[in-house]
């Protein structure tokens, strides 16, 4: 039984510290047990601007950041002036009254002003507002003090007891005041007594590569999937993991090819404009058979787009990947949880069917911040190379005999490390025989060609086989069914709460391997469906017109979003409202925040 | 796995050590034959590097070569030696890969003027700076050959092709003084007139610890009327037989600008202060090649990194 369910904004501009209340606050409500899932919206540069930290905490888990606010706290007066209609009765509003002006608030809205100037006279610096509001915030939330200066005391352990002491006597200054003036939520935040850990998307993404074994990581930095680099290097020699930052995403992904053909698990990640420049080398990885896994954290395209917000806009681009047709495995994460977990798992199936894998994140889920249980993270892993001859020193055999690219019933012919003795050959990207002479050479041979390009493609059907279908989420004879695929799971199912709400039942097909499709299993579920209706964060529909061409499923509604800014669960209810209706085949929701 | 010494038959070896036979130029010889144009260069940089890798007593499955696209890139699949033959321009980043999952091969990378110096410009450079161990042979025949005929990199200042028929307007790179300035620490011309010399080159690349540019003339006979094998024996000079000491960083860039009547071949440059990237690289330190380590993190590994997130 849900009893809590609060969500906290702070708003600033860059440079004014968000970051780290935000942090400290998602800490300790995990160490309590809470769940959290922290969404920030911000924009392309380091100072200034207009930052907007949504952090959404309850006892039970948080699917999205939602659709309303219980507290906001403003750092500068464009965020009170921006932000503060949105803010509804019984919610809080914090600041610093030195320097904002509150305006008009709704009924009902407590107003929480504080003043830096008469609660720390003597401090000095910008960031003692956002010490004063955290400590204030944690007052009106019925979280007791100590956490908070435990926390302080440990984030500045390096700058001594004098530092501590002060930033300590800030919070203590800011709490007190709250308890005097301020009037607290009626439901004080819970210790459940099961702490659970934090963390963002990349994270999770970069854990799952260091649990699968990756070794050789390289990347040119791109937002929004720079973390997973910065991640890596500041792990990387700890785990044994080399870690490089690359010229460009031509040499990125080039580079791990070249690491992934020597025998080490290779990764890198970038973004659209990053994936574009990689696709004629994947297609490389495909012809010359070298597993190498490559993320695409997608944000809002084309071209530079806007780089820091969100999107599911690159799935054609990834199908499409380069030139010719190719073995590729697709993977679009619908959770933090995926995000840890389809890395070693692909990474087992691109080894195996010595290909090239690609995971589909987006900025919502790679730099969406969110709880999970401790026991997801577990590295224990299965690790399966797949046929490979001489990781482990050479046997010598084979001199002479070894055909790198046998053709085999299922496609896979076994993949000689070089620096084995005896398995000398050469791999390459122009279309090639049995024993890797390229069929050019002297004349080519159609009959070669089509046998060597059905060997490849071939493997995918072993790939099908290995993998879990789609599962239908909620009642099976629910009024509609709304398809997904990757992280825009949470939200579409916090809508079909929202709508069971209002006596509208509804269930969930979220799609989480692309290539390959599910195709039967797709078309059984929604053969049984009443109504479809497909979410996705893009203007043209891609997973539509694809789902389309592989099942000719035409869906009955689409809800679309491509403003940059992810869904809010009432999106969803509305446009399935308005479909089902039949007073809209496709709706595009109008986001209410501006940032 | 050490760079071997040949052991000469019924050399004093002790007991126990298993003995190395030594390889000769025709156990290099690849499963292709060479399809390139009768008389063209290419041929005296696989005799070359051929010459070099039995010199040095490595064996096939020590070296991997790795080429991109053009007519000389289709060297690996001539050299019975692991190889890769990628994507045009691309040599350099998927050899720094595998050379640094496996620092213990010995990775050349053979190419021409257009893949390594113009679609691969970047790699170039940047591979430089970071002092790779690798042995990096280009094959200069300053023409774009397997495309019919049209300007290079370095094709020089009025030359007709097809893409210029009225003549080229563009200056030509000069590799020599880009790889001095950009931090290779072996940077040498060679000539595929002169096996025998662009042999020795190879060799003193491939021992070289770090990275090595051997840019060796290689002319086109099809499509290149200008630079031909007479104007290259008409020109060329040994600069080990004027004297030049390779050490001497500005003697070396005096040479690297000569161009003209004279044109200079053998090592220009070479310093062996500085480390290599895997020497630098604090992952390789101990432990071996990436490639062979076990996979997957210890239990205490995994703990700590959860312990960061709570």
């Amino acid at each position: 039984m849900r009893t809590i369910d609060l969500a906290i904004a702070i708003g600033g501009a860059a440079g004014q510290g968000i970051a780290t209340p935000g942090n400290i606050l998602a800490r300790i409500l995990v160490r309590r047990g809470l769940h959290v899932n922290v969404y920030d919206a911000y924009q392309s540069i380091i100072r200034g601007g207009h930052i907007f930290l949504t952090l959404r905490t309850s006892d039970e888990p948080v699917l999205s950041h939602g659709d309303k606010l219980d507290v906001l706290i403003t750092l500068n007066q464009d965020t009170m002036d921006r932000h503060l209609k949105l803010m509804g009765p019984g919610s809080a509003v914090l600041y610093n009254a030195d320097k904002i002006k509150p305006g008009q608030p709704a009924p009902g809205v407590q107003l929480c002003p504080f003043s830096v100037k008469e609660l720390a006279p003597n401090v000095r610096g910008d960031l003692v507002q956002n010490t004063l509001a955290l400590a204030a915030l944690l007052r009106l939330v019925g979280v007791e003090f100590q956490i908070l200066g435990d926390i302080i005391a440990h984030q500045f352990r390096a700058k001594g007891e004098a530092v501590i002491a002060e930033n300590v006597g800030v919070a203590r200054a800011g709490y007190d005041h709250a308890d005097k003036h301020f009037k607290p939520f009626p439901v004080p935040l819970p210790d459940t007594g099961k702490p659970l850990a934090f963390l963002d998307g990349n994270t999770a993404l970069a854990m799952g590569g260091a649990a699968a074994g990756v070794k050789f990581y390289c990347a040119y930095p791109m937002s929004p999937s720079s973390g997973v680099l910065h991640w890596m290097a500041a792990h990387g020699r700890k785990l044994g993991i080399m870690v490089r930052q690359v010229e460009d995403e031509l040499g990125v992904i080039n580079m791990a090819v070249g690491a992934a053909h020597a025998g080490t698990r290779a990764m890198c990640a970038t973004s659209g404009g990053g994936f574009a420049l990689m696709t004629e080398a994947l297609g490389a990885a495909a012809m010359m058979e070298i597993p190498v896994v490559c993320i695409n954290v997608q944000r809002a395209g084309p071209a530079t787009g806007v780089p820091t917000k969100t999107e599911q806009g690159d799935l054609w681009q990834a199908l499409g990947a380069g030139q010719g047709d190719y073995p590729r495995i697709i993977v679009a994460p619908t959770c933090i949880e995926e995000c840890f977990h389809v890395v070693p798992q692909l990474f087992n199936l691109v080894d195996r069917f010595q290909c090239p894998g690609i995971i589909l994140s987006d900025l919502l889920l790679s730099e969406g911040r969110f709880s999970i249980d401790p026991a997801e993270l577990d590295f224990d892993v299965k690790i399966d190379r797949g046929n490979v001859i001489g990781l482990n020193g050479s046997n010598g055999h084979a001199n002479g005999t070894y055909k790198r690219y046998e053709i085999t019933p299922d496609g896979i012919s076994p993949r000689a490390i070089p620096g084995t003795e005896g398995y000398v050959h050469v791999v390459a990207t122009d279309e090639h025989d049995e024993d890797g002479v390229l069929i050019s050479d002297e004349f080519t041979n159609p009959l070669k060609r089509q046998a060597m390009h059905e060997k490849r493609m071939r493997k995918m059907e072993g790939v099908l086989e290995l993998l879990d279908p789609p599962e239908l989420y909620g009642p099976a004879d629910a009024d509609v069914t709304l398809i997904g695929w990757g992280s825009t799971r949470g939200v579409i199912r916090e809508a079909m709460g929202q709508l069971a709400a209002e006596g509208i039942s509804a269930n969930n097909l979220q799609v989480k391997w692309l290539v390959p499709l599910h195709a039967r299993e797709i078309l059984d579920v929604v053969g049984k469906a009443k109504r479809t209706i497909i979410v996705e964060n893009n203007y043209s529909g891609q997973f539509a017109r694809y789902l389309r061409s592989e099942t000719s499923i035409v869906a009955d509604g689409h809800v679309r979003k491509y403003d940059g800014e992810p869904f809010m669960p009432h999106h969803i209810v509305e446009g399935v409202k308005k479909v089902l209706a039949g007073t809209a085949k496709q709706f595009v929701p109008t986001h209410e925040i501006m940032v | 796995m050490t760079l071997a010494t040949p052991s000469a038959p019924g050399a004093d070896v002790p007991r126990g050590v298993p003995v190395r036979v030594p390889i000769t130029v025709k156990d290099l010889k690849g499963k292709a034959e060479p399809d390139w144009c009768p008389g063209c260069g290419d041929f005296g940089v696989l005799a070359a590097l051929k010459q070099a890798i039995a010199d040095l007593g490595l064996y096939p499955h020590e070296v991997l070569v790795v080429s991109g696209i053009g007519c000389s890139s289709n060297l690996p699949g001539y050299i019975n030696t692991y190889g890769m033959h990628t994507l045009h321009g691309r040599a350099l980043a998927v050899a720094t890969g595998a050379a640094l999952a496996n620092h213990e091969m010995k990775v050349v990378v053979t190419g021409g003027d257009g893949d390594g110096y113009g679609i691969g410009g970047n790699h170039f450079l940047h591979t430089m700076r970071r002092n790779v161990d690798l042995t990096y042979i280009v094959m200069d025949n300053q023409i774009y050959g397997l495309t019919t005929g049209q300007t290079s990199p370095t094709s020089i200042k009025g030359m007709k092709t097809k893409s210029t028929p009225n003549g080229n307007v563009e200056n030509p790179i000069n590799p020599i003084p880009l790889a001095i300035a950009a931090g290779a620490t072996y940077v040498a011309r060679g000539y595929t007139g002169q096996m025998k010399h662009l042999a020795e080159l190879i060799k003193g690349g491939i021992m070289h610890k770090g990275f090595a540019l051997i840019d060796a003339f290689s002319p086109c006979v099809t499509f290149n009327k200008e630079n031909t094998h007479d104007f290259f024996k008409q020109r060329t000079y040994r600069l080990e037989e004027r004297g030049h000491d390779p050490h001497d960083f500005h003697a070396a860039m005096e040479q690297a600008y000569t161009w003209g009547e004279e044109i200079p071949i053998g090592l220009f440059w070479e310093r062996t202060d500085l480390p290599s990237l895997d020497q630098l690289e604090p992952v390789l330190q101990e432990g071996g090649p990436l490639a062979r380590r076990p996979l997957g993190l210890t239990p205490e590994q995994g703990q700590a990194l959860l312990k960061e997130l709570m």
